[in-house]
């Protein structure tokens, strides 16, 4: 009788439980029934009056029932917590599409990168980086390298000169290329030499085409018996891994520098579309960079002697890389400082992250 | 250098075609830059024959023209002035395009007369050529109905080569044609004109007074010679490279000039006073050349004179007055060696530019006077008839040819390439070298052949740079990619990036006025040649170039910028005096009105962010550092300082004097900075550049202080003197309120601070705790602070 009467107790419990919809309601059911005069606690209470043998059997039920009425109890009340918790983040709702709090990017010029990029190719390859003055005298940015005296390139209308002279009553001057740099580096040293320059320099020339002021990444290595091999061998390298192809496609043609002999220009293979020219593939030819095996007579003017060593020169215009590389169309954009071409042309941050 | 086709068949014998004549000419350094078949788009062009020209009934300057196409009678409207019967012409029948235009040729009516074609004029081909009226062309009946190109035999492709300053031998389409034949292909047609015997004495003699412009002279004079047009066949190869055709003697000049690289020149003998005399002009000498323009000379340009007057500069171009024209009936001819040094100086003095000057800098070939004058005698007797004297020579003909030492095993060493002695004894045959297996003799055209790598470059660049075989370097990588010096750049970039700034890349050079506001100007620091009086003077700063940037960007709309170089700048005159600075600057608003805070102008604390930094990029802590206020006059006096380590200066910042913001035009606030990086020290070492790291995880406690103090007492001085106090405990001190109003006296400020202590061994007690603070008060108390 009495275990019939607590079986439709927690029947009627457990209704109550999954019907409670707020934890309030939900704790008025616990004290309605497992309360201290909750209706099963009353059962316990009964115990006493049943018979010792019934006694025993329905103790242990009334438990039962109230270790399931307890499970149930924690478990709605779970639900119910998440679901008040719910509710109430949904009233903490943002519009996600606010615009963020500004976290400007900066930009690293292509110039930069270019020659970041340059020298740790170079570098993997044994390069060592020299450094030198962008003011030069004549020794350094022409006689050393064996322009002749009346070269046109000596010539006010190619090179700047200042209103300052050198030790031999020479006007100095604005650097013409950065191999200045590599005769001031080997110059009383003894080979091997095996390094790059990088660097401004600067030509009399403004169009749209040139620029007074560029940059060059210029390469030498002279050692016993460094020859035009490793010198293709060297550029094949350089030039795959700037352009980031697997194989790259280079013409060696002959040409002249009072530096090198034999010289050669170097044209790489390309596509021209209207928008731009493709590096890698197609039929064309671009004239890329200038070098050779250097001249004896720079080996004896920097006190190497042409019948021990020997090696190789290279030269090559950082915009250049930078246009074909990158596709800014426009070389004197380069030095505008407009921010939206710095923006658009520019690299975020690490390089060997990539970066935009 | 531009030759046709058929002009380097003249003397080279090859059936090789256009491709391979000019991927040879690359592949051997003479490199193609452009090839052009005048012929391409005049293929639908046809020879015509006018039958008849009468006036147009309805346009004076018209004339309605039957003419014969050789497969029908069509009526044609020509507007040509030379437009009439009896002319062969050259037609563009309906359907074709006028190269010049592009204009479609359709069936019309002009001025209500049909016409089915058009009649053309050189113009409308363009084929580069002044003209008058249509075409009339050396036709004959024959010729009619067919292709123009073959009737005028334009169908020869015009190969334009871009010859280096080394090769003058190749200045001529000789030249091109020996090293084609080297490189196999075809056969060198030698030269092989005989002398002619000349007739009496020339009336104009030669005297060289200046021996070093001029050092040899051949000179002939003809006699009774009709100086008519040039034959057909030498006005198409002058023609064919865009040379107008002048006069017989004027094109014969030009033809030997073009074909061998020797110029020579011409006087009409009749208009010289006396014999010729090479000397240096004199000072402000006037002189009127071909060009027609009049010339000032100066005492370093070598002119030849006729004991008068000046008549010609050496090497560069002849007078008007004794130039040639067709009333020419005696000529002087000359075939003379000028110096190349010379003659480029003139050149470039004068600012003449002609094919001769080209040829002289570049050296002529000093062996070629007599073979000239034989070839020059001959054409000139042929086309213009008269007689020749006897060939007159002033100076010494005393060139000598030099050898140079040589050996095969050079071209394997310095190339890589493993070559045949034969083939290179063949090779050098080939280009005029004599060769005995130890030494070359140097054929005479050649002057750039120096020594061995000379050779070296003959043999390798014939047989072909392609042949040269790729190897690969051994890489054994430096210590570190960059030098420390230069790996501060880098660090300065991705910092400054990383702030948020773009990186620029101005001038090295700016104007001086403009530069004087940021230095004293030193004299040694302007360009004796700039492009531009903009691009004049060194810059002393990279502010200047900076302020202007942000004009510009400010006119575009863009006010809020933050923009950094880094690059030379130059305080004092010499090689060593170049420093590397970083320059920084950032104006308008730092916080741009947003939805999620208020905006903010930019200050002098974001630039000093800046700084401190890249310095501690650098490996400089801001605690190293002293703050002085020691700026150069750009700076707003108040609102700038100098960061110094020991003595040394390291950089500035602050904001913009308003005078020079002003003098830029700039109204946005503007805050700069310049680091110096060849003054923060280097490094030693960098890998063991950091000390072990020791830090405790004991309990810290923060304490806050207020203090009022007199408002001149630098907060910076407040900071460090409590962090003096124990430099163990004391980790961190940081400002974080200045209060200056209605509470606190006219002179005096509120500072408050927080100081956060920690010890490294134990947990501090409330009463270590209490002492320290005790301290805190006692030091700022020292510098009159008392705590609120």
């Amino acid at each position: 009788m009495q275990i019939h009467e607590l079986t439709i107790a927690e029947q009627e419990a457990l209704n109550s439980i999954s019907a409670a919809k707020q934890l309030s309601v939900l704790d008025d059911v616990r004290v309605a029934y497992l309360g201290k005069k909750g209706q099963i606690s009353l059962y316990l209470q009964t115990l006493g009056t049943l018979p010792p043998e019934e006694r025993k059997a329905f103790g242990a039920a009334v438990n039962s029932v109230k270790e399931r009425l307890t499970i149930a109890l924690d478990k709605r009340k779970e639900v119910l917590e998440a679901e008040a918790l719910n509710a109430a983040l949904i009233q903490e709702e943002l519009d996600i599409t606010f615009p963020i709090r500004s976290r400007p990017l900066g930009y690293i010029h292509p110039v930069s990168r270019v020659i970041q990029e340059c020298t740790s190719i170079l570098s993997a390859m044994g390069f060592e980086v020299k450094e030198g003055p962008e003011i030069e005298d004549d020794f350094h940015n022409f006689t050393a390298l064996n322009v002749p005296q009346d070269h046109p390139a000596r010539q006010m209308q190619d090179t700047f000169y200042l209103n300052a002279k050198d030790h031999h009553d020479k006007p100095l001057l604005l650097r013409t290329h950065t191999s200045s740099v590599q005769i001031r580096s080997m110059i009383g040293n003894k080979p091997p030499f095996k390094f790059i320059t990088t660097g401004r320099v600067y030509r009399s020339d403004y169009d749209v085409t040139h620029t007074p002021m560029f940059h060059q990444i210029e390469g030498v290595y002279i050692d016993k018996r460094i020859h035009m091999g490793h010198l293709k061998g060297c550029l094949n390298e350089f030039l795959r891994q700037f352009f980031e192809l697997d194989t790259v496609p280079l013409r060696f043609r002959p040409s002249f520098f009072p530096f090198t002999e034999p010289s050669a220009e170097v044209d790489i293979g390309c596509a021209r579309t209207k928008e731009r020219v493709v590096i890698g593939a197609g039929s064309d030819w671009l004239e890329i960079l200038g070098c050779g095996m250097v001249h004896p007579s720079v080996l004896k003017n920097i006190d190497v002697d042409p019948e021990e060593y020997q090696g190789f020169a290279f030269g090559v215009g950082v915009e250049r890389l930078a246009m074909l590389k990158y596709g800014a169309p426009d070389l004197r954009a380069f030095f505008e400082s407009d921010i939206r071409w710095l923006s658009h042309y520019g690299f975020t941050l690490s390089m060997i992250g990539g970066g935009k | 250098m531009k030759i046709t086709l058929s002009w380097l068949k003249e003397f080279l014998e090859t059936d090789a075609n256009i491709a391979t004549v000019t991927n040879t000419l690359t592949a051997i350094g003479l490199e193609v830059e452009s090839v052009h078949n005048p012929a391409a788009n005049l293929e639908s062009f046809t020879v015509a024959y006018i039958l008849e020209a009468v006036q147009h009934p309805n346009a004076d300057k018209l004339r309605v023209c039957k003419v014969a196409s050789g497969q029908e009678e069509l009526q044609i409207v020509c507007g040509a002035e030379n437009a009439r019967a009896g002319i062969y012409v050259v037609l563009a029948p309906v359907g074709s395009v006028i190269p010049n235009g592009g204009m479609k040729i359709k069936q019309s009516s002009i001025r209500g007369v049909e016409s089915q074609g058009m009649l053309c004029s050189a113009e409308e081909l363009a084929l580069g050529l002044a003209s008058e009226g249509i075409i009339e062309l050396p036709a004959t009946d024959k010729d009619i109905g067919r292709r123009y190109v073959d009737v005028a035999g334009l169908n020869d492709p015009v190969i334009e080569i871009a010859i280096t300053p080394n090769r003058g031998d190749c200045l001529g389409v000789y030249g091109i044609a020996r090293d084609l034949a080297a490189a196999g292909i075809g056969k060198l047609k030698p030269i092989a004109i005989s002398e002619i015997k000349g007739a009496g004495k020339s009336p104009i003699a030669v005297e060289i007074k200046n021996t070093q412009a001029c050092s040899l002279f051949l000179g002939r004079y003809f006699r009774g010679v009709k100086n008519t047009a040039s034959p057909a066949w030498l006005k198409q190869r002058l023609q064919s490279i865009g040379v107008n055709p002048i006069s017989a003697l004027v094109d014969i000049t030009n033809y030997i000039m073009f074909s061998y690289g020797r110029p020579l020149h011409v006087y009409d003998a009749d208009k010289l006073q006396g014999s010729l005399v090479v000397r240096n002009a004199k000072e402000g000498e006037k002189f009127k050349a071909l060009d027609h323009k009049e010339h000032t000379l100066n005492a370093s340009v070598p002119v030849i004179t006729d004991g008068t007057e000046v008549q010609a500069i050496a090497g560069i171009i002849g007078g008007e007055k004794s130039g040639c024209s067709q009333t020419t009936k005696n000529v002087f001819l000359e075939i003379a060696l000028f110096d190349p040094i010379m003659v480029a100086k003139a050149g470039r003095t004068l600012d003449i530019i002609t094919d001769s000057r080209y040829r002289f800098e570049r050296q002529v070939d000093p062996n070629f006077l007599v073979g000239a004058m034989a070839i020059a005698s001959h054409l000139i007797l042929e086309i213009c008839g008269g007689e020749a004297s006897e060939i007159i020579q002033s100076g010494d003909h005393n060139f000598k040819l030099r050898t140079v030492a040589f050996h095969p095993t050079a071209v394997e060493s310095l190339t890589g390439m493993d070559v045949d002695p034969t083939r290179v004894n063949k090779i050098l045959e080939a280009l005029g070298f004599k060769y005995n297996g130890s030494e070359v003799v140097v054929p005479s055209w050649r002057p750039d052949i120096e020594g061995e790598a000379d050779m070296v470059e003959e043999v390798a660049r014939i047989i072909g740079y392609d042949h040269v075989p790729a190897v690969s370097l051994r890489y054994v990588a430096p210590r570190a990619i960059l030098p420390e010096k230069e790996r501060r750049k880098e660090i300065a970039r991705q910092v400054l990036a990383g702030y948020g700034m773009l990186e620029c890349i101005t001038w090295s050079f700016m104007p001086a006025n403009e530069a004087k506001r940021f230095s004293e100007l030193k004299e040694g620091l302007r360009l004796l040649n700039p492009i531009s009086n903009d691009l004049g003077y060194m810059r002393p700063s990279i502010l200047p170039h900076l302020l202007s940037a942000v004009v510009r960007n400010v006119s575009r709309g863009h006010q809020d910028l933050a923009l950094f170089e880094i690059g030379p700048v130059y305080h004092d005159v010499g090689i060593d005096a170049q420093e590397i600075m970083a320059g920084l600057i950032r104006s308008g608003k730092a916080v741009a009105r947003n939805v999620h805070e208020s905006e903010r102008m930019i200050d002098i604390f974001d630039i000093k962010a800046d700084v401190l930094g890249v310095l501690k990029a650098c490996g400089i802590e801001s605690d190293a550092l002293r703050i002085e206020r020691k700026v150069p006059s750009y700076y707003h006096p108040g609102r700038s300082g100098a960061l110094l380590l020991g003595k040394t200066i390291l950089a500035y910042f602050g904001q913009i004097h308003p005078l020079v913001t002003k003098a830029y035009g700039i109204s946005v606030p503007v805050v700069g900075a310049e680091i110096m990086f060849n003054r923060i020290p280097l490094a030693k070492n960098t890998s063991s550049s950091r000390k072990a790291l020791v830090f405790s995880d004991y309990q810290h406690s923060v304490r806050d202080f207020a203090f009022i103090i007199d408002e001149k007492i630098a907060v910076d001085d407040i900071i460090r003197s409590v962090k003096k106090i124990d430099k163990e405990k004391i980790q961190e001190v940081n400002l974080f309120d200045v209060y200056q109003g209605k509470h606190t006296e006219a002179t005096k400020k509120s500072v408050a601070i927080s100081v956060r202590i920690q010890a490294s061994d134990h947990t501090l007690t409330e009463a270590e705790l209490d002492a320290i603070s005790k301290q805190v008060v006692e030091t700022v108390g020292k510098l009159g602070g008392i705590q609120r």
